[in-house]
């Protein structure tokens, strides 16, 4: 039976709602300013785009030719001693320091110009969707795979699949990730470097294992999805003459796939915000990324706030792509 | 065309049941066989065990003259040649109407898609619904699915025609429309295998009558002599309780 409510309940409790939020924000900021932490937002946008000086400088020794300027950039030209010409670009809006018929010396400054960069947090996110995007890729492939070896008459496929799903799922993703960098490192790099000449970065280590992972949870959940198909659908198939492979493409995976789709997005929002225990294997993702700047402006709240907004962002989007998805899916 | 030889199946889970015992029968091209018998007896067993989606654990079954129990048989070239209709369609129903006709034609016959379409569209018209072709199938009503899903294995061009109780689970109304394209069907010659409790179909169009009990067939014969006087008790005792 239902807990029922009055109208007027419902209303004071919606309230009530707000009321505790507003409390909960409150209570922190007046937490804050017993311990006297000042805030500094203004810091924060510095680490999604940073702009930087770049100088323009002679190498050579000799006098200022000639200064054009075009719309979009100027050219400085200068004559060495012994006779040859260099030039030097300057993008628009940079500043020329140096006027005609200078004089300059090796390391002179020309002139000077603002560059934008990404910031630490920029490139710890567009680490983190790397990452995540791969290891979704291939997460999916070994789901595929997987969950369809676990249904298999062979019991060779069936049997390989069982022991990488319960492998995988009864060990610590913190562990994997660990065994995936330190055997690779000695192991895999090894021999590669032995064999081939080259090494795997650890970027790839930790896509390898977050994939690995991923992967089984996905082999369960198509198992699940395509023997929550009727198995009519397959004796249909096969009976028209369509192979094994035919009927799974053709009639049970496009079934399935509706029933996958939600348990799905949940493991790729899992993946996303798990990809934050790769800075452990020295993968500069958003989390280690965050930890870097707060260690270069100790504006530790606001940052770690933004590191959580951000991975919010992330995850919100996949559900919305999700669901978008799924209702594509479920009008044709 | 049909040559069953001796062929046993035994199921193990959830309990052992021998739900075939040394059955042999033969059936000739262009033959309507009927077969009959209480629940449980193994009708559904032996339909399917001769496109092989149950594997009989002995005896021989041949389909002019390819053994379906040899494993060099390519089991999925003979099934492109027997089509089935089921008791519950199974018509796939993400695709179309003709989309479910199209496809096995596309992938296993390698059809054009234009070629595919105007068979399709032949096939519709036969079984008399030319004008669902954009249809899901949830929409039709059990009968037109039914029709549909016969439309389907005819696709193929098939040699032999299954057919496991394809009017049980429709409403009275709708039976009569079902079993008038098998009709068509039989007169034009097609070698059909139908399981049904239908007996008046039976009567006016098998030209034998199997009759089964107990996972083995105990009784074969012309219908006429089947339903006036057949030869063993249990097929009697059988025949009383149903007519
Ligand atoms: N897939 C299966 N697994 C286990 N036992 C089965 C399976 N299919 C059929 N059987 C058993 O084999 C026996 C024969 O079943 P079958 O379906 O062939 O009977 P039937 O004559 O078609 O009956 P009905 O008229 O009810 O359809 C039954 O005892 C049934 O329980
Ligand atoms: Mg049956």
């Amino acid at each position: 039976m239902e807990e029922q409510l009055t109208r007027k309940q419902i209303r004071f409790w919606s309230g009530a709602y707000f009321v505790i939020i507003l409390a909960m924000i409150g209570g922190f900021v007046l937490a804050t300013s017993q311990i006297t932490y000042s805030w500094h937002w203004s810091v924060v946008p510095t680490y999604f785009v940073a702009h930087e000086t770049v100088k323009v400088q002679a190498e050579l020794e000799g006098t200022v030719d000639s200064i054009q300027s075009s719309g979009e950039s100027s050219t400085i030209t200068v004559k060495g001693e012994d006779g040859t010409f260099e030039s030097y670009e300057v993008p628009s809006g940079g500043e020329l320091l140096a006027g005609e018929t200078d004089m300059v010396f090796p390391g002179d400054t020309l002139a000077s110009y603002q560059e934008w960069r990404p910031g630490l947090l920029m490139l710890g996110m567009m680490v983190t969707i790397k990452v995540s995007l791969y290891a979704i890729v291939i997460g999916i492939l070994l789901g595929i795979w997987g969950g369809i070896a676990r249904i298999s008459a062979n019991p060779a496929a069936r049997w390989l699949a069982y022991t990488y799903v319960e492998l995988i799922r009864g060990t610590p993703l913190l562990v994997q990730i660990f065994i995936w960098y330190y055997i690779g490192s000695t192991l895999i790099n090894q021999l590669f470097h032995k064999y081939i000449g080259f090494e795997i970065p650890a970027l790839w280590y930790g896509v390898i294992a977050l994939a690995m992972f991923t992967g089984a949870y996905v082999t369960e959940i198509v198992r699940s999805g395509i023997q929550s198909i009727n198995h009519g659908q397959t004796e249909a198939a096969r009976s028209l003459g369509m192979t094994h492979f035919q009927s799974l493409r053709y009639i049970i995976m496009p079934q399935a796939m509706r029933r996958i789709l939600p348990p799905l997005a949940g493991q790729f929002i899992s993946l996303i915000k798990d990809s934050s225990l790769l800075g452990i294997i020295a993968v500069r993702e958003l989390t280690k990324a965050t930890r870097e700047a707060v260690t270069t402006s100790f504006a530790s709240f606001e940052l770690f706030f933004t590191c959580a907004a951000l991975y919010l962002i992330l995850t919100f989007t996949l559900s919305l792509c999700v669901q978008y998805l799924e209702r594509r899916m479920g009008t044709s | 065309m049909i040559d069953v030889k001796n062929v046993d199946k035994i199921f193990y889970a959830p309990h052992k049941i021998q739900a075939l015992t040394d059955v042999s029968a033969n059936i000739e091209s262009g033959e309507v066989v009927v077969v009959i018998g209480p629940s449980g007896s193994g009708k559904s067993t032996f339909l399917r065990c001769l496109n092989h989606l149950e594997t009989a654990d002995a005896g021989h079954i041949l389909i002019d003259g390819v053994d379906l129990l040899d494993p060099a048989t390519n089991i999925d070239k003979i099934r492109a040649e027997v089509g089935m209709v089921f008791q519950s369609f199974n018509l796939f129903p993400h695709k179309t109407v003709e989309e479910n006709i199209i496809l096995a034609q596309r992938v296993v016959r390698k059809r054009s898609l234009s070629e595919a379409r105007e068979r399709t569209a032949i096939l519709l018209e036969k079984v008399g619904i030319q004008d669902k072709a954009k249809v899901f199938p949830p929409q039709l009503s059990g009968g037109q699915q039914q029709r549909v899903a016969i439309a389907r294995a005819l696709a193929m061009d098939p040699k032999i025609m299954l057919f496991d109780e394809p009017t049980s689970a429709l409403d009275p109304e709708m039976i009569g429309e079902v079993l008038d394209v098998m009709k068509t069907l039989a007169r034009e010659g097609m070698t059909m295998v139908v399981v049904t409790h239908e007996m008046g179909f039976a009567r006016e169009v098998a030209d034998r009558v199997i009759f089964m009990d107990s996972g083995r067939i105990v009784e074969v014969g012309p219908p006429e002599h089947f339903f006036t006087n057949p030869s063993h008790d249990r097929t009697k005792l059988f025949l009383n309780q149903i007519l």
